[in-house]
């Protein structure tokens, strides 16, 4: 008993940690003597814990041993005790799902904010109610049969070693199964990333940059083409590295947050200066990671604005979110930036007030003429400039439709 | 350690049964550098309890932040210093424990502590070898994976602290150390620890695998091997073909973090300083750790697999429901964990033609997976189950591998990962199919064989209480965090507080914490049990559970060599149980069919007409008998 004792002691005071450190949370950090007074508290408690396991296995013991010297069969049936747990466990589980899907299951995303979302929102759910169906029948199979099928001692088992036909059955329909939902995966698939581009309605692109711990966002400006940029370039005052001896480049607009409009195809255009992050925005289920060394494009259509989401979620608060959602260091839990989804008016009157990121700064670094206007008329003469510029090209683009 | 202070009462008898003329052993050779199978088998298997628990330590630790994430522990300041500082674990740490707590349990528990443990001990035990292949070897990966344990577990104690990029750690995050201090001396230990870990490995799996292929018994021919033997050897091959890729994607990322190679590294800037890489991918790291990474999934469970199917079959009183489909099933398995490796990077940005076809192939190992599941469920049909604590978490196993491979139909499928990978769904997973179902496994395979272990038997109470408590709150803990990731929650943050949509999952969080806790605290009945046993517990019988495989016909007591004079032949398969006609519910392997006459079937002599000759003569022989009786 000195042994056990002694064992518990030291079991208790390493698991227990967990409690102590809990324990410990209204002390103040100062004043460590009501930390070890609590902790050694829970400590006691999870050897009183111990203690009153060790006194019912020790009832249970002598009362077995009494049994025993009684001639009387074994005392506690603990087959039939398992098996009926078993049965328990089914029945409190099944309520334990039931409860998940309904109480848990309202609080996920709400549905899709874009149109191939909805499609992944339906194989999600289609995905979901073939794996319920199964997930239930194998445990209710599972757990009647633990039960009815315990020991009694008095039965057989019955030998039954193989059946083709059963092994063939149940190889070729969750083949079949499978196959139906490998299909369907794929087409959903190749639909989000084999995009055919409308000429009448071509993507609006975006280049988001990410590095620890922030999201750049570059607006293409009025040419509608986000201009080179190089790692190399990168300096305290270009840090992107934009090229701007491109002259796609020259127009292109700085913004602090992203605002999408509606029903119009969008292309992010995805890079990382630093590590790998993700960019995630699950109310659009769209995720792609950001690669440092390669560029990664994701294109879809949001098809409802934030205000819209308003009034569906019933939720004055609704924001759209972008996450990262690779690991990239300390911050990682907060590399947040503003999602806002407008209407084309909203977005256009939104879109002309963006800074150029082209500065005088940046002008004397890249040795094009600097303009002496007042920074209010920066955004105009950037605008001419680029429309000037960009006439010229074939690629002109359809933003300022 | 403990492995050190294993006491074995009965070495004294251990050298007058057999004639291999054995030098006398000391405890050096006896108790360190053991070269004997069983010996190896507990040292792995004690290496990886005290590697569990610290894992499972490090865990608390991080659930505690995730539940309780504007509160102070000053104790933790006490044990942790200043990665604690105002008893607040600090985002860097918290990265360090998750990334560690991975890294030991997937590669020292549950691929070390479960291969290790029971390959060494049922292979030669099971197929009727004295000892492994190559003893010196096998000594030589148990010290290589105890020296990989102490570097990992030493990077705790340099002041940059362990590396903290994530158990895959990818680069250039793990491979820069100014991205984040984990990634400075950290990180090299880490690098370090894995190729002493995957040396450990090979030796072992090398040795697993010419064991099973060439020091088999008389009669045990391949198809008359239990399962967790053909579970054990497809692991080991499974391991061989692609731990090497591991360590070569390791010694690539050395490379890069300590001699300036660019192998994964290019257009990086740090802040605004330009580092020289060029023309690197750190694409090229995850395909290399996920050809390792994903069979090593299949590493961790397979050998679960093989422990529940022979526990279950043993206290069902059952054979085991199509043990062909069984091996087939494996093999499936085996070949196909491969091709699989790119669903870990759909959304990586790699060419979408290929997450098609990764699609496909992920989605096609369900189909053995789901197999298995269907021949548990028939081998309990119409069983006469016993509820040993074994049986109990091989039916847990059972559960948990249906819950958790079902959700994998959803990451698998590349359309749905878009928006389910990274997130809590993707940790609920994997933590219930590779997590739970394998820890259940190696419980399970620790209550069976550890009256072979030891001698000795466990409380079987003990043993439900364990059960009862572990299997209800990992699911408590588990189940809930699937619905984190529908909604949308990243693995990996440090807290919830700084999104808005995440505060209304704090509940859920001190609920899960709770869970953990209660779970945490039950293996205390695990640990008291099973090191008590040791000393103190029961003397085991010979043959505990009336099973039929070879390693209860060795006695109690161990030796050298494992059976006194002749290694027994095997005439059968090892799942007859139950069979009509034969005097008790089960046959050992050793059993020749002449002696069971009366429950001979046709199929069991595979054709050899002079046996069915045979049979045939005694049966009619026997029913003119029963006439003439009745007459």
């Amino acid at each position: 008993m000195a042994v056990l004792a002694a064992m518990l002691t030291v079991f208790a005071n390493t698991s227990a940690f967990a409690q102590e450190a809990a324990a410990a949370a209204t002390a103040k950090p100062v004043d460590m003597e009501p930390v070890y007074k609590s902790t050694l508290f829970y400590v006691l408690l999870f050897l009183l814990l111990c203690l009153f396991i060790a006194i019912v296995g020790k009832a249970l013991r002598v009362y077995e041993l009494t049994r025993e010297t009684q001639g009387k069969p074994e005392g506690i049936n603990w087959n039939k005790i398992n098996g009926i747990l078993f049965a328990l466990f089914l029945i409190v589980g099944l309520y334990g799902v039931y409860w998940e899907y309904t109480v848990h299951g309202n609080m996920i995303l709400p549905e899709a904010a874009s149109e191939h979302g909805k499609k992944i929102d339906q194989m999600f759910n289609i995905t979901l109610i073939i794996t319920t169906i199964v997930f239930i029948l194998t445990h209710i199979i599972l757990f009647t049969f633990t039960y009815f099928y315990k020991s009694t001692g008095k039965r057989k088992a019955y030998y039954y070693p193989h059946n083709n036909a059963l092994e063939r059955i149940w190889t070729i329909i969750p083949a079949l199964v499978l196959t139906v939902l490998v299909l369907m995966g794929f087409l959903t698939w190749r639909s989000i990333f084999y995009k055919i581009e409308d000429p009448k309605n071509k993507p609006l692109s975006i280049e988001v940059t990410s590095s620890q711990f922030q999201w750049d966002v570059r607006y293409p400006g009025a040419d509608g083409v986000v201009g080179k940029k190089s790692y190399k370039l990168i300096t305290a005052i270009n840090a992107l590295g934009i090229d701007f001896t491109d002259k796609n480049s020259l127009d292109d607009q700085l913004a602090d947050e992203i605002v999408l409009p509606v029903n119009k195809p969008v292309r992010f255009i995805l890079t990382s200066k630093d590590v790998i992050h993700s960019f995630y925005m699950p109310h659009f289920r769209v995720q792609l990671n950001t690669v440092p060394g390669m560029t990664s494009y994701f294109e879809f259509t949001p098809t409802l604005t934030t205000e819209q989401m308003k009034a569906k979620t019933n939720d004055p608060t609704f924001k759209y979110l972008l996450l990262c959602a690779k690991i990239c260091g300390a911050n990682h839990f907060n590399m947040q930036k503003p999602v806002r989804v407008v209407t084309q008016e909203e977005y256009d009157a939104w879109v002309v007030k963006q800074n150029p990121y082209l500065t005088n700064d940046l002008r004397k670094a890249f040795k094009l003429p600097v303009i002496a206007a007042p920074t209010k008329e920066v955004p105009a003469a950037a605008d001419t400039t680029a429309k000037d510029t960009a006439a010229t090209k074939t690629n002109q683009l359809a933003i300022k439709k | 350690m403990s492995t050190i202070s294993l006491q074995d009462k009965h070495h004294h008898d251990s050298h007058d049964d057999h004639g291999h003329g054995h030098h006398q052993e000391t405890f050096l050779t006896k108790y360190v550098f053991s070269q004997d199978h069983k010996m190896i088998a507990k040292q792995f298997l004690i290496t990886g309890i005290v590697m569990a628990v610290i894992a499972m330590g490090l865990s608390i630790l991080f659930r505690i932040q995730l539940a309780w994430p504007d509160k102070s522990f000053p104790l933790l300041e006490t044990f942790l210093g200043k990665w604690a500082a105002g008893g607040r674990i600090k985002p860097d740490f918290y990265l360090a424990l998750v990334t560690i707590h991975g890294t030991i349990m997937v590669f020292f528990v549950l691929t070390a502590g479960l291969s290790g443990t029971f390959s060494n001990l049922l292979i030669p035990l099971q197929v009727g070898a004295r000892d492994m292949a190559s003893p010196f070897l096998n000594m030589l990966s148990y010290w290589f994976f105890f020296t990989a344990c102490v570097i990992m577990m030493g990077s705790f104690f340099i002041q940059t602290g362990p590396a903290s990029a994530g158990w895959t750690v990818y680069p250039p995050l793990s491979a820069v150390p100014k991205a984040m201090p984990g990634s400075a001396l950290g990180m090299t230990m880490w690098l370090i620890s894995m190729v002493l870990f995957v040396a450990s490995s090979l030796m072992g799996g090398i040795n697993y695998v010419s064991t099973v292929l060439n020091m088999r018994t008389k009669g045990m021919d391949l198809w008359k091997m239990p399962l967790t033997i053909w579970a054990f050897f497809l692991t080991a091959i499974l391991g061989i073909l692609s731990f090497p890729v591991l360590v070569a994607g390791v010694v690539l990322l050395i490379f890069d973090r300590s001699f300036g190679t660019s192998f994964y590294l290019s257009d990086i800037v740090i802040g605004t300083q330009i580092l020289p890489n060029e023309g690197g991918s750190p694409i090229l790291w995850q395909h290399l750790f996920w050809f390792l990474g994903h069979p090593e999934v299949y590493i961790v469970i397979m050998p679960a697999l093989g422990i529940s199917s022979e526990i279950i079959s043993v206290n069902s009183r059952k054979p085991i429901f199509g043990y062909h489909a069984m091996v087939y099933s494996l093999i499936g398995i085996t070949t196909l964990s491969f091709i699989v490796w790119g669903h870990h990077m759909f959304v990586t940005g790699m060419n979408p033609l290929l997450g098609g076809v990764f699609m496909i192939t992920t989605l096609i190992i369900a189909v053995p997976s789901a197999v298995k599941t269907f021949n548990y469920l028939a081998t309990l049909w119409r069983g006469n189950i016993r509820f040993t604590p074994a049986m109990l978490f091989a039916i847990g196993l059972v559960s948990f591998f249906i819950s958790g491979g079902l959700t994998g139909i959803f990451l698998g499928n590349a359309s749905l990962d878009i928006n389910l990978h990274d997130t809590y769904f993707v940790v609920a997973h994997f933590h219930l199919v590779m997590g739970s179902a394998a820890i259940f496994g190696m419980l399970a395979g620790v209550y069976h064989w550890f009256p072979r272990m030891f001698g000795k038997m466990m409380n079987a109470k003990l043993g439900y209480l364990h059960f009862w408590v572990t299997f209800i709150c990992a699911y408590l803990v588990f189940f809930p965090l699937h619905f984190l990731g529908l909604d949308g929650v990243p693995r990996r943050y440090y807290a919830f507080t700084e999104f808005e949509f995440m505060q209304k999952w704090l509940t859920v969080n001190v609920f899960v914490t709770w869970a953990a806790i209660i779970a945490a605290l039950a293996q205390v009945a695990f640990l008291f049990n099973f090191f008590y046993s040791i000393f103190k517990g029961k003397k085991a019988p010979q043959n505990p559970w009336e099973a039929n495989t070879l390693e209860w016909t060795a006695p109690v007591e161990h030796l050298h060599g494992n059976w006194p004079g002749e290694i027994p032949t095997v005439y059968r398969w090892p799942y007859d149980y139950s069979k009509p006609g034969a005097e008790h519910d089960f046959i050992p392997q050793t059993v020749p069919f002449s002696q069971t006459m009366s429950s001979n079937l046709p199929h069991d002599f595979e054709g050899n007409a002079e046996a069915e000759r045979i049979q045939k003569e005694w049966e009619a022989a026997n029913k003119k008998e029963e006439k003439t009786d009745l007459d």
